[in-house]
């Protein structure tokens, strides 16, 4: 439930049912954000990483098959697990609801990785580099992570306070979903979504004219708590429900007008 | 129980001194081979440092390895020197005498090989001063106390400084007979580690009253301290197989077994490289043996307990951990024959090698025994850690494997030639037996008559 002390409650709604597993916002991703580039070396070592990334699972028996794809990306709990395992407190939860990691402070214990029932969390085995020809296209509003740190998908916070910069302090509005979609502030994977499955948001109420697109799936979530998905008037749940983490990020379940028989 | 014939204390004194006043011709080779690993460990963690964590066998799923396998293995075999010191000494176990020195000084070197493990798994080791001490006052940031990774330290480095003092203490009265014995610096260091002791009745009952008292306020700590390293998984929600209460009981008595069997294989060692067949004898290796077969049995309770536990919530992400724990599956290591080997090297084989009393009086089966014990429980802290983290969650897509490379390999090896061969510099400047501990053992012990029988008895005045 968003705190009516944030000053902005950023959430996100994954549409499973618009997702086409087309990896267009993992590049995207990849190219916003400085993510190193995964080598064969790095997928033979199995340290490839992605800051979002395509599940993609097998629904059904050969040659009765449907794939299935779940991009995960960080749920931004607002009770994380990752967050009280620090011991240097590189990541900790800041007033916009996000889950914030301090490159600068982490010594890499990797408890944090390990606490995170996602996944999303990543460990820098090695110094990243890129190609020569490739160097300039860095992104300079975000930190090029050295080796040995943990990094995460940040909701493009760099986006985000560009946006605040130029909206709240120039133009004297408010960031809201209007600014945000006007202003192209959106994460890079919401922006590079050619399906528009990812919708990306403010909840908090106070600060918007009207309330957000995604929040009506967030208060169905949260009226109809633990596994009453049933219950629910949209499709939307959260991962691991069970773990009581309370992601910030909900998801559309699929919906399937031709389901396999003896399916699940 | 007390077997052996009651020595004149100059000979105590002569025999137990050997190995500091004569140089044994197999010490320094010795010494040099076992120095020569730990410095390739060191030029390893050098390089390791120098190009990233990159060369170890750890990758995105797996992030804790060998390292803190070795970890929580060195910590495990540090419980040694307060259950047989402290406890032993509550309970007047009189044959504890001879092994309480080394246990303790096991304990404080496994203890600093220990602390060495999660130093240098961290990404940047350089930076670690962030984490326990000193507290970054400059910024205002302070260690975020709801961390297992903060009790940790706190928990073991006060285990290592009131071991350490317990040491000290049990060893300032053979400070003063090194004091007696030797000559030029020597002396003076001696002179000044015995702190003016002299013998008279005052000092003695000073060391008594330090050691008991020691002893007692020790036991909260032997507790803690392994409790709190098992917290390290214990409070991990996200990995199943380690999301579990049991851990704090399971790993104390885990760690008491695989501690004991190493003093045990320690005091065999010894006795064997410095002839103290006088001092430790047949008897105390055999009473140990039958200490060690309780703490075997309490700790096989709680390895099926924990996997009972494990089971019974019948969860879907814990029981695939467990499928790859127990059932052939199809990664490449197949952790199921390693679950086989390890419960059975480290229960079955050595408790029916204690059983009979002439195989524990045996010392090369006594040996075997020990040995296997301890490779067992190194196995049984990666058998435990390594397959939680491969399947992880729910989330089949993420799951993966972990195969150690060669520097894990080499500094965990080196991990056992550095506790040796601080053990043994240790015996060549300290006796490793405590002097006035069998002196006072022969003193209090008398003989009393049972029915027609003679047998040997322990008395104390309190």
């Amino acid at each position: 439930m968003p705190n009516a002390s944030y000053e902005h409650k950023w959430g996100m709604v994954v549409d499973l049912d618009k997702c086409t597993g087309c990896q267009g916002c993992v590049i995207a991703c990849q190219a916003e954000n400085n993510i190193p580039i995964n080598t064969k070396d790095y997928f033979l070592q199995r340290r490839a990483y992605e800051w979002i990334r395509i599940e993609r699972y097998w629904e059904g028996e050969y040659p009765n098959v449907k794939a299935r794809f779940m991009p995960v990306l960080c749920q931004h709990c607002e009770n994380a697990p990752c967050e009280p395992v620090c011991p240097v407190y590189a990541t900790y939860h800041n007033e916009e609801g996000l889950n914030v990691q301090v490159y600068n402070r982490c010594v890499g214990t990797r408890y944090c990785i390990n606490n995170c029932p996602y996944q999303v969390r990543m460990f820098n085995y090695w110094h990243p580099n890129w190609p020569a020809r490739l160097e300039n296209q860095l992104n300079p509003d975000v930190t090029v992570r050295s080796r040995g740190i943990t990094e995460k998908c940040t909701f493009c916070v760099q986006r985000i306070r560009r946006g605040e910069l130029k909206v709240e302090s120039q133009g004297g509005q408010r960031l809201n979903d209007d600014t945000i979609a006007a202003g192209n502030y959106d994460p890079a994977c919401v922006q590079a979504c050619p399906t528009n499955a990812l919708m990306f948001g403010d909840l908090s109420e106070d600060r918007q004219p009207s309330p957000s697109a995604i929040k009506p799936y967030f208060d169905d979530v949260n009226a109809h708590p633990g596994h009453g998905e049933h219950d629910r008037e949209t499709r939307g749940y959260r991962l691991l429900e069970e773990m009581n983490t309370r992601p910030s990020v909900i998801y559309l379940k699929k919906v399937d007008p031709y389901p396999l028989k003896g399916g699940h | 129980m007390q077997e052996g014939k009651v020595l004149p204390a100059a000979q105590i004194n002569r025999d137990l001194l050997r190995s500091i006043l004569e140089t044994p011709q197999w010490f320094w080779p010795v010494v040099s081979l076992l120095g020569a690993i730990v410095l390739a460990a060191a030029i390893t963690i050098g390089i390791m440092i120098n190009t990233g964590l990159g060369i170890t066998g750890l990758n995105y799923k797996v992030v804790w390895g060998f390292f803190i396998t070795n970890f929580v293995f060195w910590i495990g075999i540090s419980h040694a020197g307060v259950m047989l010191s402290a406890i032993l000494r509550l309970a007047k176990a009189e044959w504890r005498r001879p092994a309480t020195r080394a246990a303790e000084v096991l304990t404080i070197f496994s203890l600093m090989t220990a602390m060495i493990m999660p130093i240098i798994h961290t990404g940047r080791p350089w930076r670690i001063l962030y984490w326990a001490f000193p507290y970054d006052f400059a910024r205002g940031i302070w260690p975020n106390i709801r961390t297992p990774l903060v009790w940790d330290p706190s928990a073991i480095l006060t285990y290592l400084t009131s071991s350490t003092l317990f040491v000290i203490i049990a060893l300032v009265p053979d400070f003063a007979v090194l004091r007696d014995r030797t000559t030029g610096w020597p002396k003076l260091v001696y002179t000044l580690l015995a702190m003016g002791w002299e013998g008279n009745p005052r000092q003695w009952k000073l060391q008594i009253i330090a050691g008991v008292l020691l002893s007692a306020l020790i036991l909260p700590v032997f507790v803690s301290v392994h409790s709190i390293v098992s917290w390290d998984f214990g409070m991990a929600v996200a990995i199943k197989s380690w999301h579990s209460t049991v851990f704090a009981p399971y790993f104390v008595v885990g760690a008491v077994h695989s501690g004991v069997s190493a003093v045990v294989f320690a005091m065999i060692l010894l006795r064997w490289a410095y002839g103290w067949q006088d001092y430790i004898r047949h008897e105390h290796i055999d009473a140990l043996g039958r200490l060690l077969i309780v703490v075997a049995t309490g700790w096989f309770y709680f390895l099926v307990m924990e996997i009972i536990f494990g089971i019974y919530g019948l969860e879907g992400d814990e029981l695939a951990v467990r499928a790859l724990q127990f059932l052939p599956g199809d990664y490449g290591v197949a952790y199921n024959v390693w679950m086989i080997v390890f419960v059975g090297i480290t229960y079955f084989l050595p408790v029916i090698l204690w059983l009979p009393k002439a195989w524990r009086r045996n010392l090369w089966i006594m040996s075997a025994a020990c040995i296997s014990v301890n490779v067992g429980m190194w196995l049984e802290r990666y058998l435990l850690f390594v397959p939680g983290q491969a399947n992880k969650q729910f989330q089949t897509f993420t799951w993966n494997d972990y195969l150690p490379q060669w520097p894990e390999a080499l500094i965990v090896g080196a991990t056992f030639a550095f506790v040796s061969m601080l053990m043994l510099l240790f015996s060549r400047v300290f006796p490793l037996v405590p002097l006035y501990d069998i002196k006072e053992g022969d003193i209090l012990r008398t003989e009393i008559q049972v029915g027609r029988r003679t047998v040997p008895a322990t008395f104390r005045e309190d």
